[in-house]
Order: C-alpha cells, then structure tokens, then sequence
C-alpha cells in the first residue's frame, strides 16, 4: 500500500476527531474508526509506519496507530 | 394518450380525510368522500359521463361542456368534473336534452376536428365520443380550412420522441395544464382566439427549441392525436402491458412498458405509482432505446492480454476461463487477492448475488459497490447520528413542508420528477433556500422563486452548516423539549458549545464561504420556525472530503430544530442512481452485511454462515480506491465488474486505469463495452432492467418490482450469470428465479423480513422497514424515536480541504449532470437524447472568460494537478466568478482525467465537487479527444429505428 496516501487518510480521520474536546476521545476514535474501516493489509502498513517513526502524521492518528491491534 | 386500459375518473380525488357524501346518480346510490365531483363520483359508480377537457390527472376546467348533467332542483346543466357532489344530490347523466346538447358541442368541435383525423393508434377521444352520439360530420360551413390558413405549419415534428399536429387539436387546454400542473415547467400555452388558437410552445418556437423539457405529460394528457409518440405512430397500439420500474435517477418511477409485436413501442408513468404519482421525465419515458441498441455486447468474450484482440467464445468457456483465473490469482496471492464491485443499476437480488459470490465463493469481504463515488457518507453520517443509513422520508411528504432546504442538489435536472412535485408544493406557497455554488434551475423558474440562494465557495458546506446552526443556537431557535425527550444530552450540550463559537458564526463564515452573513442568519431562522423544515441534498453535499461531516451537520440541525419523525419535515438524500439505496442495503460495502450489519459481528455472522454454509471472514474488505492501490502494490490481481464503469467514472482516470491496467484478471460484466472494458480480460454480457425480474429500491427506501418486458438479448439475466459463475468457483447456486433470492435476503435481513414478490405484487411497492411491528412498510422513519435510540450529536468541525487555488490553478471546478443524460451517459448516450445535449462544455462566469480572452463556443484547456483536458465553453452567469463547471456524460469529455485522488475522510468517496483548475483557450480538443471522436459509434439512432442486435 502507498504508505503516503494511508498518512493523509489517517491524518484526514484526525482532523475530524480533533475537534472533539476530550483529547483521549478523540484518539480512541480515529483508533475506533480505523480498525473498523481499513482492511488488514492497510493496518499492517500504517502500523509499520508508526513503528518507524510515523513521518507525517498528525499527532493524534500517530496516537491512535500506536492503540490498534495488529491484524 | 394514457397507458392502456387506463381508466380516466375524470377529476382528481379530493385530497385529506373527508366526510362520506351520499348522492344518487341515474337512480343508483352512491356514496364518496365530500369534495368529490359528479364526474368522479358517476364514474366510480360505472356510470361514466363524457368528457373532453377534464381528466383525473388534472384539475376541473371546465371549458368543454361536454360532461353537462341535469341536477334534481337545479337550473340548467351544469359541468359535472366542476361541481362537487351534495348530499342527496339526485343526477341524471343522460337525458334526450343532455344527448342533444351534447351532440351539439361534439359537431362544433368536429367541425375543427373532421371526424377521421386521427388514425386508429390515437384512440382519439373525441371521435370516439362524436361516434357514440351518432355524428358522422359536421353541419357547419369549413372552419377546419380557415383554421389553417389562420395557422399554418401544423404539424411540429421537432421534438425527437413525439409530435404535434395542430389541425388534430381541439383547445382542450389539457397539455397546458400538464405542463404547468403536473410537470410544473409553463412552457406551454394557447396562443390567439377563435380559430386561431393554438397551442404554443414557449413564443411559438419548435418544441425541441422551446422551454419544453421533454417529461411527455402533455403528450399523455392529449385526447385526441394532436400530441403523440412518434413510436405509437411508427409501430401502432399497444397489445400488452407490464408494470415495472425506471432504471435512471433514485426516484424510481413506477413505469407501464406498453408492448407491440414482442418489442417495447411506448413507455407511460403508471397513475398507481407511489414514487412518480403518475408522472415521468424524458429519460424514463422516452430514453429507453438503448436497451435494443446495436453496440449492445450480447457473446461473451475473453483475451489474455488487455493488448490482445477479443475472442467470441460460449458462456460456458468464458465462465470457465474466469472462474479458473480467479482460483489461480488466490491460490498464488492468497484469497484476499481478488475481490468485485456490485451495481446500482443491478437489481437487489442481483447485487445481493455479487457481494455473497465475493463472501462466500471468493472467500473475503473485498466487495465494494458504486455508492462509494457518491453517497457513502450518507450511510455513514446517518448511521452514526439518528441510527439508519437511509433518507427519513416519502416523496410525498414535501407537499406538508413548509420551508424547503435544497443542499448541492439541483432536482429538476437530476431527479427532476421528484422536483415536479416540490415545485408543486413551493407554487403552493413553501418557501425555498437553495444552498448551491451554482445558480440552479430552481433559484429562479416559474412561480417558483428561492428566499435565499446561499451562493457558498465550492468546499464550504461545513462551514455553512455550521453558521446556520450557529444562529439557531445563539437565537434561541431549538426545539429543547424535542431535544432533550429524543437525543442524548451530553452530544447536545457539546454540540451547541460548539457552533455558538463565535468563530462559527455567519459573519466569520461569510469571509469563509462568500455568503453574506445576512443570508445565513435569515435562511437559518426561515428553516428553524418552519414550523415543518425539511432538507433535500444531493452529491453537492456527500462528494467532499468532509462529505460525511456535512451530511451529521445536517443531521445535528434537523435535530436541534425537531424537525424529524413526522410528516414534512426530515432529510432526504436524494439518490443518484436508480438503485443507490438498494445496493447499500444489500451488504455491497466491504465491511457490512445486508442491512448494514459490520461482518466483525459474530452472531450476525454466524446467521449468515449457517443459511450460506460456509465459513466467513469477520475482517472488513477493501474499499474501490484502496483496491486501486492494492492493484498498483502487487496485493490485488483479480475482480469481478458488474456494471459498473470504474474507469470513467472514478477520480483521477491516470491512477484508475494504471490500477486496472496491473490487474492479471478483470472480468466485465455489462450491456456495452465501457470504459473499463478496455482493461478487461472477460466480458460477461449483461441484460438491461427490461430483461429481467427483480426489485429496485429509491431514494425513500422504497422497494419496487422490475418486471422482465422482453427476454434478455444476450440469453442470461445478471444473476443467473453470477450464479454461473459462483458454480463454476464451486461454490454451488440454485436459484430458479429473483424471488427466491429476495427470500432469503428477507430471511437474513431484519429490515426486510417481511418483504416477499409476492406482497410487493399486492401493495404495489413497500418502504423499508417492513417486519412484524411494521408489516406494509415504514414511510416515515424515526416517529416517536430515533433508530439507534437516542440521537446523537456530532461535533461538525470545519476543516478546508486540501485542493486550494493558488496562481498556478485559480479556479475552482464543480462537476453536476444535465437533465437529458444520465451518469457517464452509457445509456442516454445511446438515445435520442443527444438531441438535447451531444457534449458536455465548461461554463465559466464572463469575467473569468474576459480575462482569459475566451468566447462562447471557444475551446479550452482545462488543468489540474492531477491532469488535463479539453472542452468546449459556456459563457455564463450560473456560476460565480472564479468556479467553473462541468458535466461528465462523455468519456472523450475526460472530466475525471482532471479530478484528484482527495477523498472523504470516513468513507473515501471522491471530492469530485472542488478541483483546482486553470483554464485556458486552444485551438482544438486533445489529440485523444479528437482520436476518440472519431472512433465513437454514431451515438444517435432514433428509438424508432434502434440499430439492429446480433
């Protein structure tokens, strides 16, 4: 998958939850939409990214990579 | 001329509940609703009276004196379609006085109308009646010759589908009267006196020139042969009749396929159709040749290579060459490898046939379906606040509205029979905004003017809604006992916090979005008091990259206003294709079952498991732009298209097709070769909806037969072919008809556990939910409570999207569709409708224009970051300066060569509504347009003479 087009799909997802107040709640529910929406090979690659590093995501999408369960 | 064996009651129902009249007519009793006419009222009691000008269509007019009755106690004779029934009203409807006044109304009207004028195939009303009362010819001096003196060019065949003949005309006013009631378009009136009256089209212009659109109700509404189908005449009346479904817009008409020797001669709204209300439109009437086109695929093909020649092979070889490349990608792959696209064009059985092939043969939930590119979000934004993934209402419910809401929609070019009947109710007195970049039809047409036209940039819609919510809150104009009996307390509270910042507020919108903040507050306070507000939106509001946040804004403001779970009020997402909602409810989505049910749901799993018998993957699938991205990465080699045009229809073409293009097995299943049939590798022939059984489901969840007219052209309905396909993977299908298919998605499907052929069939159509605690269907959803419960508020932030202007691409480009063609213009391509539209053009402000030195007519480049193209120009107010717009009909047009691969955050649908462009004048079109041009089929044979099929 291309790495890149997942960062700004993940960072797309942040900044919807990011307005929620409760910052804890908004990381749950990019890592709640994420792992209900993306197909596996997709949370493969973008856990992978954070795992090495996560250039380019937001803060909260790197956040809520770091909470999904490896498929 | 209506469908046969219409019968005409001569003068509309009375609308609302009514007390019972009892009356006696010709001796018989006769009890009816009070408001009724004598005309309806002897015509329900089997004692028709004749008529001329009235029909139950329209309302009384009252001008023909043909349907005089004598009333007990009452002087004269007076109009019966004109005068209410009374009780113990006492009626004669025939009488030697009545015969002889009668006779001498219909001789005056033969003396215009030489009995013998129309042919057979009019049933002309009028000859039919001047026979029964024993006239043969008139007694008076030769009118009919001064009248054409007065009026010459009678006959006006310049309308592709019908014609106009006006020695055959009589003055009824009838056609008039449709196109102002029932279409609502006023391009019609009578024009002179005396004899020289005439019916006009706008300033006596040729039809096809006129502001006529084509919808054929004054056509139908005829009595005599003055306006008739060119097919009626060209092929003679009609021997049988089936009732069955449009295949065009999310409106879904109710349609009467009228049939003559084996082949479709007429196509008329069916007057029971809870959809349409017996209306229709020039695509669902009259554009219904392309079925028997001559480019219609009716041998399968298959090639190895894209590069290769096709090869015309048996059903049997092609299935067999599928099936076995699918088994050979997954056995070196891995069964995630492959993957399919149901269509919204397709049936529910049929779309329902695709995705459990995928789940079950192919043994992964890579299943995704066209509603990706339009109205994802709407499932997702609706689900998530009020708990259903579907509009809350019934067409019909606009005429209780009294402030209507039209969002990136223009109904009367998209869903323009469903606008028919809003426009209806806003001449009636509802008041209308319009949220729109485009000056839509509706801002502005006859008797129908908007109170607000919020003109915003392309990619401001969260802000607005957020502005108007921002004034219901901070002016008090919430429905707080609504709220707080109905919705969840604490989203509220969060919610309102949230648009009473001021940095939502109209006057910081207004610098956002271009709309003066002025409008927002008087539009915001217009929906807020209502009292009953409803919203109608369309892909303006979905295909954005904040599509879904748009479609919970709307959703938070309906909720804060209470105006949803009753009658006139809601929000109503207007669906494109005809079966859009269907195919959603079917399980197309990689992550759902039918009914919208996530596949990691054990115990709904497990039912569909246990009725399916085999195991299922609780892991969701890919969606189409991550399959396009797995294609290009090596992960995804295989899929399965059931009509469905991804290669024209989908984003940014270059990666769409180098996508396709790395696929080792693409298998097409369609009526014509596509656009991404260049990529395929097997073409399984499909059948249009006038080949086969099934059922479709609107834009207000309801479901409604299709009815096989003809016998499909290529030997197979589409899910007899996936069903072959499905036995050949192995996976066995034993399905003897759609019937037993739709069992058994009511079996699995508790929104339609009560749905079956068979009680369709007695109720005529059904909106879903339609179980035990709702067993003839759900009209208006959510009464009393919400779906999921309580209604949830969503914190709606606006976020600009990524696709900005900047001096390189100053203009912001919009795409949207015309009335006469319809999608990627597959099928309307291949009609008459050319005549209307033949290529799609760029409209761009006259400033815009000057500044580029471009003039109408001229061609343009157009360019984006993600590619260019060339069209043909319009110079025009419509849009505002600095927006461009196009339609995307024609596959040499190349609007998607120019929009990105930007998406909805939630559900990926494309952002297709807001492209950076710079626009240029050239000399000519591409050198791939012109190569393309020249390769194109002549797209425009007449229905009447549809070119031949192998």
């Amino acid at each position: 998958m291309d790495v890149e087009r997942l960062v700004a799909m993940a960072n797309d997802i942040a900044n919807f939850f990011d307005a929620e107040p409760d910052r804890k709640a908004a990381v749950e529910g990019v890592r709640f939409h994420i792992s209900r929406f993306w197909e596996a090979r997709m949370r493969r690659a973008i856990i992978a990214h954070v795992a090495a590093g996560g250039a380019g995501l937001s803060p909260t999408a790197r956040d809520a990579v770091a909470l999904l369960e490896p498929p | 001329m209506y469908a046969k064996d219409y019968r005409d009651l001569g003068t509309p129902a009375p609308g609302g509940a009514r007390e019972s009249v009892t009356l006696e007519i010709d001796g018989a009793i006769v009890t009816v609703p009070a408001g009724t006419s004598v005309m309806r009222a002897a015509a329900l009691a089997d004692h028709d009276i004749p008529k001329l000008c009235a029909t139950d269509t329209l309302k009384a007019f009252g001008s023909c004196r043909v349907c005089l009755v004598e009333i007990e106690g009452r002087k004269g004779f007076p109009a019966s379609c004109t005068t209410e029934v009374a009780p113990g009203m006492k009626v004669r409807t025939q009488s030697e006085a009545l015969r002889s006044l009668r006779r001498g109304v219909l001789e005056l009207y033969v003396s215009e109308h030489p009995m013998g004028s129309c042919s057979a195939e009019c049933r002309c009303d009028l000859e039919k009646l001047a026979e029964e009362h024993g006239i043969a010819g008139s007694r008076y001096s030769n009118p009919h010759a001064a009248r054409a003196q007065a009026t010459p060019k009678p006959v006006d065949a310049s309308n592709p589908y019908f014609r106009f003949d006006n020695d055959l005309c009589i003055v009824c006013s009838r056609c008039v009267r449709a196109c102002e009631d029932t279409q609502g378009t006023f391009a019609l009136t009578i024009e002179g006196r005396g004899l020289e009256s005439r019916v006009s089209a706008s300033q006596q212009e040729p039809f096809l020139e006129s502001e006529c659109v084509s919808c054929g109700a004054c056509v139908e509404a005829c009595p005599t042969g003055a306006l008739l189908e060119k097919s009626v005449i060209t092929a003679g009346l009609p021997q049988q009749a089936v009732t069955t479904t449009c295949a065009y817009c999310g409106v879904g008409c109710s349609l009467v396929a009228e049939i003559t020797d084996g082949a479709v001669s007429r196509m008329v709204p069916n007057r029971n159709g809870r959809a349409n209300q017996g209306h229709a439109c020039v695509k669902g009437r009259f554009a219904y040749g392309y079925a028997t086109h001559g480019d219609r695929v009716t041998k399968p093909l298959i090639r190895k290579r894209i590069t290769d020649e096709w090869t015309q092979v048996s059903w049997d070889e092609a299935i067999a060459y599928a099936a076995g490349e699918f088994r050979r990608i997954q056995a070196k792959y891995g069964k995630d490898s492959i993957g399919g696209i149901t269509s919204s064009r397709c049936t529910n059985e049929e779309t329902f046939l695709v995705q459990k092939l995928v789940r079950a043969a192919f043994g992964t939930n890579n299943v995704d379906t066209c509603a990706r590119v339009c109205h994802s979000p709407t499932g997702y934004g609706l689900k998530h606040t009020l708990g259903e993934s579907a509009g809350t209402q019934e067409f019909v419910s606009v005429q209780h509205a009294d402030v209507i809401m039209v969002i990136g929609a223009s109904p009367t070019e998209a869903h323009p029979v469903f606008a028919s009947q809003m426009k209806r109710r806003l001449r009636a007195g509802a008041r209308l905004i319009v949220v729109d970049p485009r000056a839509i039809p509706l801002v502005k047409s006859p008797h129908v003017v908007a109170d607000y036209h919020l003109r915003l940039l392309p990619g401001t819609n969260v802000a607005i809604i957020n502005a108007l919510a921002h004034v219901v809150v901070t002016e008090g104009l919430t429905k707080d006992d609504y709220v707080a009996e109905r919705c969840e307390r604490d989203s509220y509270e969060k919610w309102k916090r949230f648009v009473a910042d001021p940095k939502n507020s109209p006057e910081a919108v207004e610098k956002i979005s271009g709309v003066p903040a002025e409008a927002i507050r008087g539009a915001a306070r217009l929906y807020a008091r209502g009292p009953n507000g409803a919203i109608y939106y369309g892909l303006g509001v979905t295909e954005h990259s904040q599509g879904s946040t748009m479609v919970m804004g709307i959703a938070n403001l309906a909720m804060a206003t209470g105006n949803l779970g009753r009658e006139g009020v809601g929000v109503s997402p207007l669906r494109g294709q005809n079966n859009v909602q269907g195919s959603c409810d079917m399980g197309s989505f990689p992550h759902e079952f039918s009914g919208y049910r996530h596949v990691s749901d054990d115990a709904v799993r497990a039912q569909f498991e246990s009725m399916w018998n085999v195991p299922l993957s609780g892991e969701q699938g890919l969606r189409i732009p991550n399959m396009f991205e797995a294609a290009l990465d090596g992960s995804f080699r295989g899929m399965y298209i059931q009509g469905e045009d991804l290669a024209q229809s989908d984003p940014n073409t270059a990666h769409v097709t180098a996508a396709l293009s790395a696929l080792e097995c693409l298998v097409i299943q369609d009526i014509f070769h596509n656009e991404t049939a260049r990529f395929a590798h097997v073409f399984l022939p499909g059948s249009s909806f006038l080949e086969k059984d099934g059922t479709f489901t609107n834009a207000e969840r309801r479901i409604s037969r299709v009815r096989k007219v003809i016998e499909p052209l290529a030997g197979h309905a589409d899910w007899e072919v996936t069903m072959m396909l499905s036995n050949a993977l192995g996976y066995p299908m034993r399905y003897t008809h759609p019937s037993e298919i739709m069992d058994e998605i009511a079996a699995l499907t508790p929104t339609f556990a009560g749905v079956s052929f068979e009680k369709l069939d007695q109720l005529g159509s059904i909106q879903w939910p339609c179980n035990d605690a709702a067993p003839a269907g759900t009209p208006t959803m959510h009464v009393g409570r919400f779906v999921r419960g309580k209604g949830k508020f969503f914190v709606t932030a606006y976020v600009p999207t990524n696709e900005k202007t900047s001096s390189r691409y100053p203009l912001l480009l919009t795409t949207g569709r015309v009335l006469t063609q319809y999608n990627v213009g597959a099928q309307t391509r291949r009609t008459a409708n050319l005549a209307w539209h033949s290529e799609d053009r760029l409209e761009i402000h006259p400033h815009d224009a000057e500044a580029r030195g471009i003039e109408h007519g001229d061609w343009v480049g157009v360019t984006s970051r993600a590619g260019d193209t060339v069209l043909r120009v319009e110079i025009t107010e419509k849009v505002s300066p600095g927006v461009v717009y196009t339609t995307f009909h024609f596959p040499e047009s190349g609007a998607n060569l120019i929009t990105t691969e930007n998406s909805d955050w939630a559900t990926n649908c494309p952002e297709y509504k807001v492209t950076a462009v710079q626009v240029v004048k050239v000399a000519q079109p591409a050198a791939w347009q012109l190569r393309r041009r020249a390769q194109e089929p002549a797209h425009s044979p007449s229905p009447l003479n549809p070119m031949p099929v192998d």
